[in-house]
């Protein structure tokens, strides 16, 4: 039951703040407070309190088939929906989708601070809007039905196209079509798919279903799940965004209004990773090794793409919404080196790019409120005038470059450690990205922070409000970066399971020995440290 | 005939004598109100006789019409719909200053020339249906007289409607005079071989048919008379002649090929399978750019119409069960789409360039979010009937493996988005234009009734399609 409070609880509150503020337009905003940390409260208490029992089942379980399939769920729901066409209403939720909902409701909370000075106009529909995604991203990560799935997939493109268009930017209507046409076309590529797999299910067991436990494991020839496989990848490659279907990104980033760029690069485009782990890979173990190489390649060259194209850029936002490109690459090679190693990397680095990349949209949001510019050449030299503002700018600048001690550091480093495993080549460019990302990282704050102050721009600095918000995300990037095992806990089994599941293919030729061929202690400690935490605890 | 036949024949019965009795009240005591609720009555009664013929076990009356569940399905659709263009109409003719009474008339004998269609086992009560509709729907067009441009969309109705009856009535002779038949199950083994092998006259003649039909369902390469149309009439007649005209004919296309199951190399499926590209993608490319909101839901139409025929095309119930809940779907979303033109179009002109709808959710928050509701469902967006109805079509047509029709299908809808999105953003996001009247007079309690009701039948069952799924199933089972 508790899962149906994570998707009806915005769900509600949305009209509920369209309403309300038709008389008292400030109504709105503490409806859409409510309506994303009562969930938020919700899950954590759920976080805490289910810790215990994660860990057991996962003792009880060990790794395996039977904790994502034979219902070790922390919870489930499973009831009957359009059932002539074999369709169910199934949400479960194990240690990954804790995860997402955990970002989901946090980023939610925080595009409805963010805006609380930006957003003066048709208020009680922008929070409509706002909870109206929160609810659809929380049914996403929550589905196992791929009807389900695909019915919130493309039900939270109409708020955000509604977000991009009403409250953007001067190309606002060009971004939102753009982002709307592209994310419709690669959903309905992966439409198909899902139905080609019912059918192929369906006419082999007799049984018509779209729930995806039944339709793990689904006998077909290579050449088929290979097609399958790429209407999957077409609809998570553009979510994501992977090289080259990224170019509605920097545009829907650049042209939305704060709360969207957070919600989008926060979780929206984390969903592609999510995609990804949850279904596209156990669906199809085997085709996603075939096309393990040109998936490497795509994500290598994502990485240094963006990294190139961030620093090219004069728009500050547009720069951070390159840099998102890039750090979706490393999420991309991760995914496809498929070890224990790389995946809690990708894990980590889902979380810890949201909340880096999340507060560089709102910081880059309250420079413009203030100087009604991003462009950076008609910055300089404002870490004079505001002095808060540029010692926060300057940490998140460094935790998206990857500095020692920060979350991001961590994800980034596992993931290539994980795929040193699979491809020397790929680990060693995608390193390559790291140093890029130091440039254009340094070489925003140089432009927009140091230097000579030679436009004589005055205006305030961080508000209480703003230094709070900022505070909360860098301690927790702090936090993740000395000390990510509680989250590595928390996905531990889903890591493991889902490896499970492809242990038949190639894909995964050791099932769970990825963490004991890693590179040795005295070589690599931070690695080791985290490695240790798992596999102490897994053995036992 | 029997005596019980006549109760079978009750709903028929009931549509013919409602416009009847709307005419002999216009004759006494003209007024607007009476003869709208007369014929709401009327079109009530016509539902209430449905579950009463519902109840008889012999439904064939004659060899001419059928009352199985399918026909009393689309009856009372069909109705439910007439009932929906009636009170859209209301206001839109109280502002217009005409004598609204025979217009009403009008729009029941065309309902009773549409259920004689869905009815119909026989050749001649398909062109009797026929002929009663398309008769019904010039004087419709053309009704309220006081614009030029109503009377040149008449003409263009009446000149094309002509011809395509011609081509009707000479197919059925053809076919009639190789064969013998002139009945739905005598023509089937005819049509299951796809006319391989048949003799050259009959092939000709099952071809004028379908062109006849093509016409009247307003698929490339017989489109081009939908946009005029669409634009020269009245909206809440271009309503009509969206839904209720085309919907007709398409579940008689679908009661004739039903039994049949085309087999996919015949010459016969390519024809169909050629006709749906073909009307998918010119209708999708040709509504980019328009800038008239009645000729963008003309053109969209005409796609629609394509993706009706993938799953037309497809085998097995699921496909009957699709195509049925998906005209279902667009005729909820149809309506409500004109609906919003007729009620906020002023007296003298209709609201249908993009213009007009600058701006118009400051103006009217909620008509713009049915109209809003309304094209996302046309888009194929979740929690509308669209999406559902749309996923049924890809569902169907997957079964049958048309894979390259699916294709097509995705990648136009994809287009689609474009312009639905396009009338969107003009009533969300642009101001009006300086100077331009501010358009968008009130919209009446009766028009506001049936919006809502209209927008809340999309978002229900696109929420919730399992107890229409199963009534279609009932509906549909009795054609195999």
């Amino acid at each position: 039951m508790i899962l149906l409070w994570y998707i009806l609880i915005p769900a509600v509150a949305a009209p509920l703040a369209w309403l309300l503020s038709l008389s008292r337009p400030q109504a709105a905003r503490w409806v859409a407070v409510a309506g994303t940390s009562l969930p938020l409260a919700l899950v954590t208490w759920q976080w805490v309190a289910q810790a215990g029992a994660l860990r057991a089942a996962f003792a009880a379980h060990g790794p395996g088939v039977a904790g994502l399939v034979q219902g070790t769920w922390l919870a489930d729901i499973h009831a009957a929906w359009i059932s002539p066409l074999g369709i169910s209403f199934f949400l479960a939720e194990d240690g990954l989708t804790l995860i997402m909902l955990v970002l989901t409701f946090a980023m939610g909370l925080l595009a409805v601070l963010a805006s609380w000075r930006g957003i003066q106009e048709r208020v009680g529909f922008f929070h409509f809007m706002i909870l109206w995604t929160t609810a659809a991203l929380a049914g996403v990560f929550l589905s196992l039905d791929l009807f389900l799935f695909y019915f919130f997939f493309e039900m939270m493109l109409i708020p955000m196209y509604f977000v991009i268009a009403l409250w953007g930017h001067e190309k606002r209507v060009y971004a939102a079509i753009k982002f709307f046409i592209f994310t419709q076309a690669s959903g309905l590529l992966m439409l198909i798919a899902i139905l080609a797999l019912y059918f192929i299910h369906g006419r082999a067991t007799g049984t018509y279903t779209f729930d995806f436990t039944q339709l793990l494991g689904t006998q077909m020839p290579s050449a088929t799940a290979f097609l399958l496989m790429l209407g999957f990848f077409a609809a998570f490659a553009v979510k994501l965004p992977a090289f080259p279907l990224h170019t509605w990104l920097p545009d829907a980033h650049t042209e939305a209004p704060t709360a969207g760029s957070v919600i989008l690069a926060g979780v929206l485009i984390k969903i592609g990773a999510y995609g990804m782990i949850r279904f596209m890979v156990p669906l199809f173990p085997q085709a996603v090794y075939d096309f393990r190489t040109v998936g490497m390649v795509l994500a290598v060259i994502g990485i240094i793409y963006g990294a190139v194209m961030a620093y090219a850029q004069r728009d500050l936002k547009r720069l951070v919404a390159y840099t998102s490109v890039s750090h979706m690459g490393f999420v991309l090679l991760g995914i496809f080196a498929w070890n224990t190693l790389a995946l809690q990397g990708v894990v980590l680095q889902i979380v810890c790019h949201a909340l880096s990349t999340g507060a560089l949209f709102i910081l880059v949001g309250t420079l413009q409120d203030r100087v009604h510019t991003r462009d950076m050449t008609k910055m300089g030299g404002l870490w004079a005038v505001a002095p808060r503002m540029g010692g926060t700018a300057m940490f998140f600048a460094l935790a998206s470059l990857g500095l020692p001690g920060l979350g991001n550091f961590v994800a980034e480093f596992l993931i290539l450690v994980g795929t040193w495993q699979v491809s020397k080549w790929a680990a060693v460019l995608g390193a390559v990205g790291l140093v890029f990302a130091t440039v254009y990282a340094l070489w925003m704050m140089q432009r927009a922070f140091q230097g000579e102050e030679t436009h004589a721009l005055r205006f305030n600095d961080l508000v209480p409000r703003e230094t709070g918000m900022y505070a909360a995300l860098i301690a927790a990037l702090v936090v993740l970066g000395f000390y990510p095992q509680p989250l590595i806990a928390t996905v531990r089994q889903t890591v493991t399971s889902v490896q499970q599941i492809t242990a038949g293919s190639p894909l995964s030729p050791k099932p769970t020995s990825a963490v004991q061929v890693g590179i040795p202690a005295d070589r690599a400690p931070a690695a080791a440290a985290v490695a240790d935490g798992t596999t102490t605890d897994g053995g036992r | 005939m029997t005596g019980g036949d006549l109760i079978t024949l009750l709903p028929l019965i009931v549509l013919t004598a409602s416009p009847v009795v709307v005419m002999l009240a216009a004759a006494f005591w003209r007024s607007h109100a009476l003869a709208l609720t007369l014929t709401l009555v009327g079109l009530t009664a016509t539902i209430v006789s449905l579950f009463i013929a519902a109840g008889r076990t012999s439904r064939q009356v004659t060899p001419l019409l059928s009352f199985d569940a399918y026909a009393l399905f689309y009856i009372g659709l069909l109705t439910a719909a007439t009932a929906g263009v009636a009170i859209l109409s209301w206001n839109y003719l109280q502002r217009r200053h005409v004598h609204p009474e025979e217009y009403y008339m009008l729009l029941l004998t065309a309902t009773l020339g549409g259920a004689v269609l869905v009815a119909s086992t026989h050749f001649a009560s398909f062109f009797l249906g026929l002929e009663i509709l398309s008769v019904s729907l010039y004087a419709l067009i053309v009704y309220p007289i006081y614009r030029t441009q109503f009377v040149e969309a008449a003409v263009k109705y009446l000149v094309l409607a002509g011809s395509t009856s011609a081509f009707l009535v000479f197919g059925m002779a053809l076919v009639y005079a190789e064969t013998g038949t002139m009945t739905v199950s005598g023509l089937a083994p005819l049509l299951r071989a796809g006319l391989g092998g048949a003799d050259v006259v009959v092939v000709l003649g099952v071809v004028l048919l379908l062109v006849g039909v093509g016409f009247k369902l307003a698929v490339v390469p017989f489109h081009m008379w939908t946009p005029d149309v669409y634009q020269g009439a009245p909206a809440p007649v271009g309503a009509y002649v969206a839904t209720v005209s085309k919907g007709a004919v398409f579940a008689l296309l679908l009661r004739y090929f039903r039994p049949v199951s085309l087999d996919p190399g015949s010459s016969l499926f390519l024809v169909f399978a050629a006709v749906a590209i073909a009307s998918m993608v010119a209708g999708n490319l040709l509504a980019l750019r328009q800038d008239n909101v009645k000729r963008i839901l003309a053109y969209s139409s005409i796609a629609h119409l394509g993706y009706l025929l993938v799953a037309f095309l497809a085998t097995g119930e699921r496909a009957a069960i699709a195509v049925t809940f998906y005209l279902v779907a667009y005729f909820a979303t149809t309506l409500a789409a004109f609906g919003v033109v007729a009620a906020l179009s002023p007296p003298e002109r209709d609201a249908e360039s993009l213009s007009d709808y600058r701006g118009l959710a400051r103006r009217r928050r909620w008509t713009a979010t049915a109209f809003t509701i309304a094209l996302f469902s046309l888009a194929g967006m979740p929690l509308t009937m669209g999406f559902i109805g749309k996923f049924y079509l890809v569902t169907a047509g997957a079964g049958s493996a048309l894979w390259a029709l699916i294709i097509v299908l995705v990648l136009t809808s994809t287009v689609g988005l474009y312009y639905y999105t396009r009338v969107v953003v003009a009533m969300w996001v642009r101001q009006p234009d300086e100077g331009a009247e501010a358009m968008g007079a009130a919209v009446d309690g009766a028009s506001g009734a049936v919006l809502a009701a209209l927008t809340a039948f999309l978002i229900v069952f696109g929420v919730y399609p399992a107890p229409l799924i199963h009534l279609i199933e009932r509906a549909v089972s009795s054609l195999l």
